[in-house]
Parts: C-alpha cells; structure tokens; sequence
C-alpha cells in the first residue's frame, strides 16, 4: 500500500477522525493561545526565523513563555534547561498514564508519541479511554488529535510571529485560551468529588503564585489529589 | 544571547519537551506506580487545567484582583452558563470573549 493510500484509509478511520473532531473543539482557543505566544516570542526579542524554530522545536507553550526572559537575559544554558523541566513537570506526570497505553510500542515510537503530547491530548484521550490498558484504535485517535492540534498550534504561532506589531496587546486575545481551557475543565467534571478536587487546585494555584517556575500548578495537582484521596476512602468507608 | 547560542538553546528546550513528555516511558521496564501516584493521575488533567486557568481569571500581576470591574470573571461566568447550558466549547469562547471584549473595548474594564 503506497503512503498516500495509507493516508486516505488513516483519514477515513472512524477513531481517527474522533480523535479529530473532539479537537476541533477547543481549536479557536488554541489557536488563540498559539498567536498570543507568537506575539510574545518577537516581543521578547526573538528574530522571526528564531521564534519559527522555537515554535516549532520547542512545541510547549508554557515552556516557551518562561524561558523568553532567560534567553533575553542570557541566563546559562544549564539554568533555561531546569526551568523548562520544571514548567513541564505536570508532563512527567501525564507520561505515567501514557505509559500504560504506549508500553507495547518501540521506544521510538513511544517518544514520538510523547513529544507531540500537548495537555489538550492527554485531556481528551483519558476522557475517551479511561481504563489504563492498550485497546485498538487508540493511536489512530491519538494521531487524529494530533493532526488537529499540531498544525493549528503552529499556523497560529506563526501568524502571531508575523503579524506581532499588528495586534494590539491589551484586546487581550489570550483570554480566548483562557476560555478554552475553563470549558473543557467543566467537561472533565462527571462526578461531584471533582467539583471540590478543581476548587482545591484553583484555590491553591492562587495562593501558590507567587511561587517561581510555574510551581503552584505542580502543589495545586498534589493537593487536588490529596483531596480526591481523602474523599475517595472517605466514599469507600461510608 | 548570541544567534548560535539560542539555536543551542533552542535544540536543548526540544530534548526538554521529549524528556518531560516522555518521561515515564524511556525505559523499557514499568516503574512501579504506587496508589498515591495512581490517584494523582486521576484527577491531574483535571487539576492542571483549572490551575492554569483560575489565576488567568481572578489575578492581575501576582496579585488577586482588587476591584471588580474587571473584564475576566463576568466573561467567565457567562461562559460558564453558556457551557452547561450547551455543553459546546466553541459556543463557550464566543460567548465569554463577546462579554471581555465588550467590557474591556466598550467600559474600559
């Protein structure tokens, strides 16, 4: 079978094109998200090639905003490291759970799978395939989504790169991503125990702010477990 | 930072993104994962989302909003009613983004 066979039959998979369709939803967001990012990359200082090579390099929004003012500053290497390992310490996390799917795939394979890994993938996918064990369809949801968020991620990014002196920064365009990201929080919300476990992690994400390198979204993820234990043996005592 | 050093950089935040993302997965060999660890995995996504979210909504520069005629939390709470209402995350930016622009552009919030 030819790559462009293959590709049609991929494009025509039913779990492929679920996994497409389910981020298709939160795309403006992204998209969103993507621009402010763009924008702020050549703001920051980065030239237009460069900013084109974190995005696409890089691939990790969060990750990219806080080391702007590191390499701005020419902070050692060793330093800019660190700190994005930390930003993305939620993602060290999120693999665990990956691991239980991809177990079975070529180390290769398993880093691919992993590198192109954004939140709003993990999201969805654990949403459509709760229990931890490998089952069929699931890469070919997997890329579906990845089709979906790759692309529009770097399309946006580039048009904020491109159009940075365009847009006027208190509009506050972000905010979109902002709203993306608090629908499919209450997407996520199919028991009442979570009601409490999203107010504990907004709440001590707030009072952990101040925190550096964006450590209060690690202490609100271990205090929303700690919670969701609590009032899981709780449940289970009753 | 020179041009070269920041491509350096820039090659070295990619193997970041790899390892982070990959992290439980390089070996071959299963780490145990304990039942602290499994609950965490649980409610994680819906965790992380939410952190990242509430101080975007109701904080301004490190600090809690102090006034409320800020753009941010009517926008969140219309969107909020638009979503249980619909169910519908695109119909939940438009709604809220209607409301941020229109305050923000239109009262200056």
């Amino acid at each position: 079978m030819s790559l462009s066979d293959r590709l049609r039959t991929l494009a025509a998979d039913p779990d492929f094109r679920a996994g497409a369709r389910d981020m298709a939803s939160p795309s403006l967001g992204l998209a969103a998200w993507g621009l402010v990012t763009g924008v702020t990359m050549v703001k920051s200082g980065l030239s237009i090639p460069l900013a084109c090579g974190m995005s696409l390099l890089v691939f990790a929004g969060s990750a990219q905003l806080t080391a702007l003012p590191l390499i701005a500053s020419g902070a050692p290497l060793w330093v800019l490291l660190a700190t994005a390992f930390c930003v993305n310490l939620r993602f060290v996390i999120f693999s665990a759970q990956w691991r239980a799917y991809w177990a079975h795939l070529p180390r290769g394979r398993r880093l691919l799978n992993g590198y192109l890994s954004a939140d709003l993938n993990f999201v969805y996918f654990v949403k459509r395939y709760p229990d931890a064990v490998p089952q069929p369809g699931q890469q070919r949801y997997f890329w579906g989504g990845v089709a979906v968020n790759w692309p529009t991620w770097q399309v946006a990014s580039f048009t904020g790169i491109l159009l940075a002196d365009r847009i006027p920064p208190h509009w506050g365009i972000g905010f979109a991503g902002v709203l993306a990201l608090l629908g499919l929080s209450y997407a996520l919300l199919t028991e009442k125990m979570l009601w409490w476990v999203a107010i504990t992690a907004g709440a001590v994400s707030i009072a952990t702010y101040s925190l550096p390198l964006k450590l209060n979204i690690l202490c609100a993820i271990v205090a929303a477990g700690a919670v969701g234990w609590w009032l899981d043996t709780r449940k289970a005592r009753a | 930072m020179s041009d070269w050093m920041t491509w350096v950089a820039l090659f070295g935040l990619a193997g970041i993104s790899v390892l982070t993302r990959s992290f439980f997965m390089i070996g071959e060999k299963p780490l145990p994962i304990p039942d602290w660890l499994r609950e965490l995995l649980k409610v994680a996504p819906l965790a992380a989302l939410v952190a990242v979210v509430a101080p975007e909504i109701f904080m301004t520069q490190g600090q809690l909003i102090t006034t409320w005629q800020d753009a941010r939390w009517p926008a969140a709470v219309v969107a909020t009613g638009y979503f249980f209402w619909r169910r519908d995350i695109l119909g939940t930016i438009v709604s809220g983004m209607v409301v941020m622009l229109t305050l923000r552009l239109g009262l200056g919030w």
